[in-house]
């Protein structure tokens, strides 16, 4: 964990379903979860808006098992659709690009997070900096908070701009989960992993995200100069997982296996065969990827 | 109070910074380390002095524009003739020291977005002519209304890609080449071709340019004995004003102007002025003026000349406009268009249509200060950033001319 702990009885608990929504849940709580059973966590990611703000709604909550046979996934990343997303792959853009000329709106994705968390599964937000700065970054996180979100993923702030949400994340109790990559100094990792509240999301790609390929060892390797630099700081890595054997791999070495275009693409394909809301592919996706995580012994 | 700025972090008061992936912060640290290096090297300095005055043919005149300037009240203007420089802008001033510092690093391939092509033509030719890899990403509109420009890439060994995403313009041009950046950064370096993005760069692109004013001050004293009341220039990301402007914003007897982009008017909301008629936010990893809509998504610019059709512009020129140190205003394309034809017919000298911005505001900067202050003479130096070779098709089809001989003679009816 990083220099901030998070309010003490914020975790611990165990049983976010017993907690009167809307409380704030720390991420974190889901990967310690995961590792008492003795594996590492699966992170997935959706944006809300795609293919419609309620079709979003039910993607999330299968995305937490709801409607399935098996295990959801442990953490959910709701993504905010942004015009011009620096860091995305080609899917995710399209579901993105799809969500904002179907009229997805800033406000949505607090209603995401409350059909999130009223499965029970604990949720933060991935974002483009400009929408929460527009919104007002004060209100971004006291609204988040109240729908029940743990924190903030901002994948265009870096620490050194961020003095406003690290005042507004510690007055809302909401974590903040910063990037690092493998072109970070050992100096950035360590300050960075100083600024995150929660976990620390390692883009062991150096591109965008989604499937491609990169170095094998790259992963590995970033995630074991983090344990190296800061030994507490819970670590989830997202690399293009779209298997449960990739997703195995990486909770071998990580705290945290993070998954989004490979939610996404059967969507995409379902939109494509005319059944939009069709969520099975999804849930098969989450079949394999939840047992890839429980398939590896996680040595944490 | 200006030469403070920007500060260690790329702020210029509230504007600049860095919004960025954490992947693209060791590059820029490297990027900014080396051009500081390089900015007390002379022989640095002693390179790109040779390549501007030997290969761009720098530096580029001041020309007296008496029969255009009858329509610009009692306003005198000159003309700074960056249309002259080699790949026919003040592209090249920028290209080249990023170019040199691309090899200081010891990297062997540029990115760039472009937008009118000037930009991705100056880099492709930079690539040339340092024998690196280059490849230009390009909205696909502008691919269309731009192909001439295009094939002068093609020509010059660069791989042109199509951006077909978003709005199909420049800031997608910009996006994608920053996606191929945080996956290329080893042994890339994306060459941004404005004052524009993540600092370094708005510092290091004004330096860059800076030889426009250095030229124009020189230039005045040498010929007139004075320096002028003002310097005027069409802002799209804002280079080739920055660089009008940077000897001069320290000296506040020298008026600064900066035109944008109002294409249909600001009030219809199509139009590219991010000063005139947007709201501070962030944008392409910089805080400045941006055109957003009320959830901070970015909105589609509208302009006549793809060069100044991008939603932002650089954060030192949203300071200045903050500061009450330059003045913006807006011309809509049917201006510009006008001021294109006058400069033509009057002085022989086919702008391009972003220089032509600058032309249309001064002739209504001009027609305003002879009713504001009858007695004064102002000497306004214009920047005239590129020539118009490549908008004559846009010409064409915005004038209705037929591209057909007026008449035929000396054949056999």
């Amino acid at each position: 964990m990083s220099a901030t702990e998070p309010p003490a009885g914020r975790e611990g608990d165990g049983s976010v379903s017993v907690q009167p929504a809307p409380a704030p849940d720390s991420s974190a709580s889901a990967f310690r979860r995961a590792s008492e059973e003795g594996r590492g966590a699966l992170v997935g990611y959706l944006p809300v808006g795609y293919p419609s703000v309620p079709g979003s709604l039910a993607a999330l909550k299968a995305l937490c098992g709801e409607g399935g046979d098996g295990p959801g996934v442990d953490l959910v990343e709701v993504g905010l659709p942004y015009s011009d997303p620096m860091m995305d792959g080609p899917v995710i853009q399209q579901a993105g690009t799809r969500a904002l000329a179907r009229g997805v709106r800033t406000r949505d994705v607090f209603a995401a997070v409350e059909a999130v968390r009223s499965t029970g599964t604990p949720a933060v937000v991935m974002t483009y900096w400009n929408l929460v700065d527009r919104y007002g970054v004060e209100a971004f996180a006291r609204d988040l908070a109240n729908a029940g979100g743990s924190g903030l993923i901002t994948p265009d702030l870096i620490p050194d701009e961020a003095a406003e949400w690290l005042d507004a994340s510690d007055a809302h109790g909401l974590d903040r989960i910063f990037l690092v990559s493998p072109s970070s100094t050992d100096s950035r990792i360590a300050s960075t992993t100083r600024a995150c509240r929660g976990w620390v999301y390692a883009t062991a790609v150096m591109g965008v995200t989604g499937t491609r390929s990169a170095s094998p060892t790259a992963a590995p390797e970033l995630v074991a100069r983090i344990r190296e630099l800061s030994p507490q700081t819970l670590v989830g890595v997202g690399l293009g997982v779209s298997s449960g054997d990739q997703a195995a791999d990486v909770v071998g070495y990580a705290d945290a296996v993070i998954v989004g275009s490979a939610f996404i693409k059967p969507m995409l394909a379902a939109e494509a065969d005319g059944n939009p809301d069709d969520l099975s592919g999804l849930r098969a996706v989450l079949a394999d990827l939840a047992s890839g995580v429980r398939r590896a012994r996680h040595d944490a | 109070m200006p030469s403070t700025l920007p500060d260690a972090g790329g702020h210029y008061d509230l504007f600049g910074g860095r919004y960025v992936p954490e992947a693209l912060v060791a590059a820029l640290n490297q990027l900014e380390a080396e051009f500081d290096t390089a900015m007390g090297d002379v022989s640095f300095w002693r390179e790109l002095d040779d390549l501007r005055r030997n290969y761009s043919g720098r530096p580029t005149p001041l020309t007296e524009a008496p029969r255009f300037s009858r329509h610009c009240g009692n306003v005198r203007i000159l003309l700074k003739r960056e249309d002259l420089n080699h790949t026919g802008s003040h592209k090249i001033n920028n290209v080249l020291g990023q170019a040199l510092l691309t090899r200081r690093m010891g990297k062997t391939r540029v990115i760039a977005e472009t937008g009118a092509g000037q930009h991705g033509v100056a880099t492709a030719t930079a690539a040339a002519l340092l024998g690196m890899e280059c490849r230009v990403y390009m909205g696909r509109l502008d691919t269309d209304r731009q192909a001439l420009n295009v094939a002068r890439m093609q020509l010059l060994g660069a791989e042109v890609i199509a951006v077909e995403s978003g709005s199909q313009t420049l800031k997608d041009a910009m996006n994608e080449a920053m996606r191929d950046w945080v996956a290329s950064v080893d042994n890339t370096h994306y060459l941004i071709g404005t004052v524009a993005g993540p600092h370094p760069f708005p510092k290091m692109v004004k330096e860059f340019q800076r030889v426009i004013s250095t030229e124009i001050r020189e230039q005045m004293l040498a010929r007139f004995g004075r320096l002028p009341d003002g310097v005027a220039a069409c802002v799209g990301g804002g280079s080739n004003a920055m660089g009008s402007f940077a000897d001069f914003i320290d000296l506040p007897e020298v008026a600064l102007y900066g035109f944008e982009a109002g294409g249909d008017g600001v009030e219809t909301g199509r139009h590219a002025a991010a000063i005139q008629g947007g709201s501070v936010g962030v944008l392409h990893g910089m805080r400045t003026y941006i055109l957003q809509d009320a959830d901070g998504q970015t909105m589609e610019s509208h302009s006549i000349s793809a060069g100044l059709d991008y939603p932002g512009v650089g954060p030192e020129h949203s300071w200045l406009a903050a500061t009450g140190r330059a003045t913006y205003e807006a011309v809509t394309d049917a201006e510009a268009m006008a001021a294109l034809q006058l400069l033509t017919r009057t002085e022989g000298i086919l702008p391009a249509i972003e220089s032509a911005h600058a032309l249309a505001g001064v002739i209504r900067l001009g027609q305003r200060l002879a009713v504001e202050q009858p007695d004064a003479e102002p000497t306004i130096v214009v920047c005239l950033s590129g020539r118009g070779d490549k908008d004559v098709d846009t010409a064409i089809s915005y004038f209705g001319l037929t591209g057909k001989p007026d008449s035929a003679t000396g054949g056999t009816a």
